[in-house]
């Protein structure tokens, strides 16, 4: 059930993907000041900014799983936190490559973003012990779903913090909001975006199906098993 | 169907009472805030501080000291039955994260009622900073005391209990600890205090509070069911 419609979107997205890959090597104008480097914007950027979205997303299923006691809202916003980490830890490493050829270290404590991306992740790095701790299998759900509307709530409020902590404001490369880009930059950045968004959406409807698939072969090799009809056990979130 | 008031008073009575009998909590803090103290003096090469290094020092130890009592606010509640108890009676259920927030506060308020000034004469030349430092404190305090309860409450019910409270509890805290700092540093720097950005520090903190005060009423029903 899951499955259904799989195939375009994935379709889609490699589209996507090859048509903003090729935008950023060919379309795309070198940067005056950084050069080639900085085509690595158009892949740390919206990675980043689909990573927070997908945590922010995770946070809105937890609000329907608690309103509606419905497991599969938690499957959702159990996938999408998960599939953000992944895009996270993405955001950091790229970041970190950033950083390292255009400021020339590794790591800057004085970059507000990529702070607060780094405490961000860093939460909910920890939804995974936190999850995996509770082993009544309601109960697991309902704290999720408790923990993704917190740190949820906590994303705007730690990128507020971290700014306000700067001392002296570090130039921003990209003007985030308006202006500053030129319109083929910002047509390829758009492209990226969408890309990775829909990167994000395929990769999360895909582990979806896969959870739904491996829980229907675990209920029918159980019903082969044992006819009568006991009640399942289950760890990780499934989707029925 | 009693008030909320009333269970919130009995609650919290319950609570105070507990700590000052059984003593569980509150001399541990206090005692693992003095000899972290004495480990910065040793790790920083330090014997008078100042400014970040002074806010920094104070900050870490009083948040290290917070999770030991965040880690044991819900123990009796779990191990004694107290929440099947809550479940039963006839209250509303935020009357228990409220009383439980309280509860914490006033852990938190006596701590520091030891460690600051023990702060202060170990490592601070004068003590002209600590009476805008209680404004700090007390928004701070509120805001670890309203996640220490949503965290605690939860890590209580699971089989890492001890753990999963400074794992989640620390990030969460991340906020409230740059604006803590961000408000003490001023406060404690050379040639007495200074106000710099110390409003707009508050207010931080009273926006945090706020938050999730606001995020652990709303959803702590949530976790008593079962």
């Amino acid at each position: 059930m899951y499955g259904k419609g799989l195939r375009p979107l994935s379709i889609a997205t490699v589209a996507m993907l090859a048509l903003s890959l090729s935008l950023v090597a060919f379309y795309a104008p070198l940067d005056a000041d950084q050069g080639f480097i900085q085509k690595i914007f158009y892949l740390h950027v919206p990675l980043a900014i689909t990573a927070l979205v997908g945590f922010i997303v995770g946070g809105v299923f937890a609000i329907a799983h608690l309103r509606s006691g419905n497991a599969k809202w938690d499957a959702y916003s159990y996938v999408s936190i998960h599939m953000s980490v992944i895009f996270g830890a993405a955001v950091l490493i790229t970041g970190a490559i950033w950083a390292k050829a255009s400021w020339g270290h590794w790591w800057v404590w004085d970059e507000p973003t990529l702070v607060s991306f780094l405490i961000v992740f860093l939460l909910y790095a920890t939804y995974y012990p936190f999850r995996y701790a509770i082993e009544d299998r309601d109960r697991q759900a309902r704290y999720a779903s408790v923990f993704a509307i917190t740190a949820g709530a906590f994303v705007p409020l730690n990128f507020m913090a971290v700014r306000m902590a700067q001392s002296l404001v570090h130039p921003r490369v990209f003007a985030t909001a308006n202006g500053g880009l030129p319109g083929s930059m910002l047509l390829t950045f758009l492209c990226s975006l969408a890309a990775m968004a829909l990167l994000w959406v395929t990769l999360v409807k895909f582990e979806l199906t896969a959870k739904s698939a491996s829980g229907q072969v675990k209920r029918l090799r159980r019903a082969l098993d044992a006819p009568a009809p006991g009640n399942t056990s289950r760890i990780a979130p499934e989707v029925s | 169907m009693t008030p909320s008031r009333v269970a919130f008073a009995a609650i919290l009575g319950k609570d105070l009472r507990a700590e000052l009998r059984t003593l569980q909590s509150l001399p541990a803090m206090a005692l693992f805030s003095v000899t972290t103290f004495v480990i910065f003096r040793f790790g920083l090469d330090r014997t008078s501080l100042s400014g970040s290094l002074a806010a920094g020092v104070l900050w870490a130890t009083l948040l290290f000291a917070a999770v030991l009592g965040i880690n044991r606010l819900f123990v009796a509640e779990r191990e004694e039955g107290g929440f099947d108890a809550i479940r039963l009676a006839p209250i509303d259920r935020s009357a228990l994260f409220a009383a439980k927030v309280a509860a914490l506060l006033v852990y938190l308020l006596a701590l520091e009622l030891v460690a600051v000034p023990i702060f202060a004469v170990f490592f601070l030349g004068s003590a002209a900073s600590l009476a805008p430092l209680l404004a700090v404190l007390v928004l701070t305090d509120l805001g670890l005391a309203a996640t220490g309860t949503l965290i605690s409450s939860m890590a209580v019910n699971s089989r890492a209990r001890d753990l999963l409270v400074p794992l989640v509890l620390l990030p969460l805290a991340v906020p409230l600890m740059i604006a803590a700092t961000g408000a003490t540093e001023p406060l404690m720097a050379v040639g007495g205090p200074g106000y710099h950005r110390f409003g707009t520090w508050l207010m931080v903190l009273g926006l945090y509070d706020l938050i999730f005060a606001l995020v652990g009423y709303a959803v702590f029903d949530f976790l008593l069911e079962d």
